[in-house]
């Protein structure tokens, strides 16, 4: 300790939980007897209705799982292809991330498809930026429309040769 | 019903006809929201952080409500109480719930072997729809959730979901001793809570470090502590050491995580080109901040990649490093104590209550530190109270 221990008592609750015994080792602490083995115990299994991609390193699927959105279109593809690797490797994840960019852009056309263009504006929530931080606003959209429009005339540029 | 919904990085809907969930499994039951938190590591999800982050998944993990329909194994809780529901989805009999580890259950969550089910927090937990809703359905009842004691603030409840627990747990995991010097990264809601409760198990001094003027401001009237303005220092690490006495602090938090600012190449690597698991700032500086033979405690969200530390100085430092998601069930019952007697007063921490039909607005505010925000709520509009 860096200090004098010193008094404390305008602090509520100062010491209240100081336990001499909170050392690093918990909670291995609280570890039964006997070999840790796998099995499942009285949790009945919820029906799988929709499609689950679980972990190879597991033997099967949870007692219970989530009702998240299922794995469909090109993004479902590359998180079916990443499941079939460890949650150690690399392949595992990098298509994760691809997949959620793809799926963000499926999402965008999905919504056409549905008749319900999206509000990029409202959904990024740049009302409240709006109202709370104007110059800061200005700023980003300034910063990105110069990167467009450069990018633009880079291509352009490259185009006329 | 209304539920949030996630389109995209940084894209938020409000959809108001989301379907109705519905009981699948014998403990699960129907919660009608009624207080709902965005946590800081939302924004992971948020920032398009997080890998297998669905578009159409509802986030939240941070929900108090009152029980509309239960399943039919479901005896711990009736259909009316009003609940506290932990961000763990816990089975309470696996090997790991055994041993009180109930951010590690393992039959909550298929995806990932890493961590136990969390609501709302993408398929790398379990992929269960969050508490960003009218309505959230919640697996082993009999587990998780706990009836709001009478006279409970419902803000104060809700802040027992997470971060009271997970700023506990971050004292806890610190080990410390009567008298130890704790310094803590990060001035977010965790951060403060874990400087609140760092004083409970004896600490003689404790310091917080962020770059948010304001949010140190609160958490020095808040938590009775030390604060330090990194953008003031040229080198944080060897600003502790020389208020130290050159030894390093006992026990450092990072309860900040993959958002981190403060260098450079963590930064472009970590959040933005996204070659390691968010920016490791706080958790370097954690390792060289703490005094040789001390405690890490880690209670930071990172990815499940990898991230830049420095683990030679580890080893070097003889250092020990705890770490993990709070287990909210085993600490609730002390905590719900120490908020009934006055000793921690959590909805202090709330700065902003936003209907949930301006959720993408909330993010945005919180993601960008606007208006002074430190802790937003949001509330369906069927509540009243």
């Amino acid at each position: 300790m860096n200090n004098e221990i010193k008094d404390h008592s305008h602090i509520k609750g100062w010491g209240v939980d100081a336990d001499k015994k909170n050392d690093p080792t918990y909670p291995m602490q609280n570890r039964i007897d006997g070999p840790s083995k796998y099995e499942r115990k009285s949790q009945n299994q919820q029906p799988v209705l929709q499609e689950v991609l679980h972990s190879n390193e597991r033997p099967n699927v949870s007692a219970v799982t989530g009702l998240g959105p299922e794995p469909s279109g090109l993004s479902g593809k590359l998180r079916r292809f990443a499941f079939e690797h460890g949650e150690g490797e690399f392949s595992h994840w990098i298509p994760l991330i691809l997949a959620d960019r793809i799926n963000a852009v499926e999402g965008i056309v999905n919504d056409i498809k549905d008749g319900r263009f999206p509000d990029i504006i409202k959904e990024k929530g740049w009302p409240a930026q709006w109202k709370h931080d104007k110059k800061g606003l200005i700023k980003k959209l300034a910063v990105y429309g110069a990167i467009t429009v450069g990018t633009i005339w880079l291509l352009r540029g490259k185009g006329d040769k | 019903m209304l539920a949030t919904n996630y389109r995209g990085k940084r894209r938020i809907r409000v959809d108001k006809d989301a379907p109705m969930p519905e009981i699948r499994h014998p403990q699960d039951s129907i919660i009608k929201v009624t207080r709902t938190c965005i946590c800081g590591s939302d924004l992971h999800l948020y920032n398009g952080n997080v890998p297998d982050t669905r578009i159409g998944s509802v986030f939240g993990h941070e929900f108090v409500g009152t029980v509309t329909e239960i399943g039919s194994e479901v005896t711990n809780i009736k259909v009316g109480d009003h609940v506290i529901v932990p961000f763990n989805i816990a089975c309470g009999e696996c090997i790991f719930c055994e041993q009180e580890l109930y951010a590690s259950c393992h039959e909550s969550n298929a995806q990932s072997t890493a961590l136990g089910g969390i609501f709302g927090y993408s398929h790398i937990a379990g992929g269960h729809q969050g508490g960003q809703a009218e309505y959230v359905r919640v697996p082993y009842s009999n587990v998780g959730p706990v009836v709001i004691p009478e006279n409970m603030d419902l803000d104060d409840a809700v802040l027992l979901t997470d971060i009271l627990p997970t700023g506990y747990q971050a004292a806890e995991m610190g080990g410390i001793q009567k008298g130890d010097t704790v310094v803590v990264f990060g001035a977010g809601p965790v951060g403060i809570m874990a400087a609140k409760c760092a004083w409970l198990f004896g600490a003689g001094r404790v310091i917080v470090i962020d770059k948010e003027e304001y949010r140190l401001d609160f958490v020095k009237k808040y938590a009775n502590c030390e604060v330090y303005n990194f953008l003031s220092m040229d080198d944080p690490v060897r600003f502790i050491k020389q208020i130290t006495d050159w030894l390093g602090a006992d026990v450092c938090i990072d309860a900040v995580g993959a958002e981190a600012a403060g260098d450079a190449l963590q930064t472009i690597t970590g959040r933005k080109l996204l070659l390691q698991a968010g920016s490791a700032t706080a958790l370097q500086w954690a390792i060289n901040s703490v005094r040789k033979g001390g405690i890490v405690s880690v209670v930071g969200v990172y990815g499940p990649t990898g991230n830049l530390v420095p683990i030679g100085n580890v080893v070097n430092k003889g250092i020990t490093i705890r770490a993990g998601q709070a287990s909210v069930k085993r600490l609730l019952p002390r905590l719900i104590k120490h908020v009934q007697d006055g000793i921690i007063s959590p909805k202090e921490l709330i700065t902003h209550r936003i209907p949930l039909e301006e959720a993408a607005d909330a993010y945005r505010m919180f993601s960008e530190k606007l208006d002074y925000i430190i802790k937003p709520v949001l509330i369906p509009p069927s509540v009243t109270y």
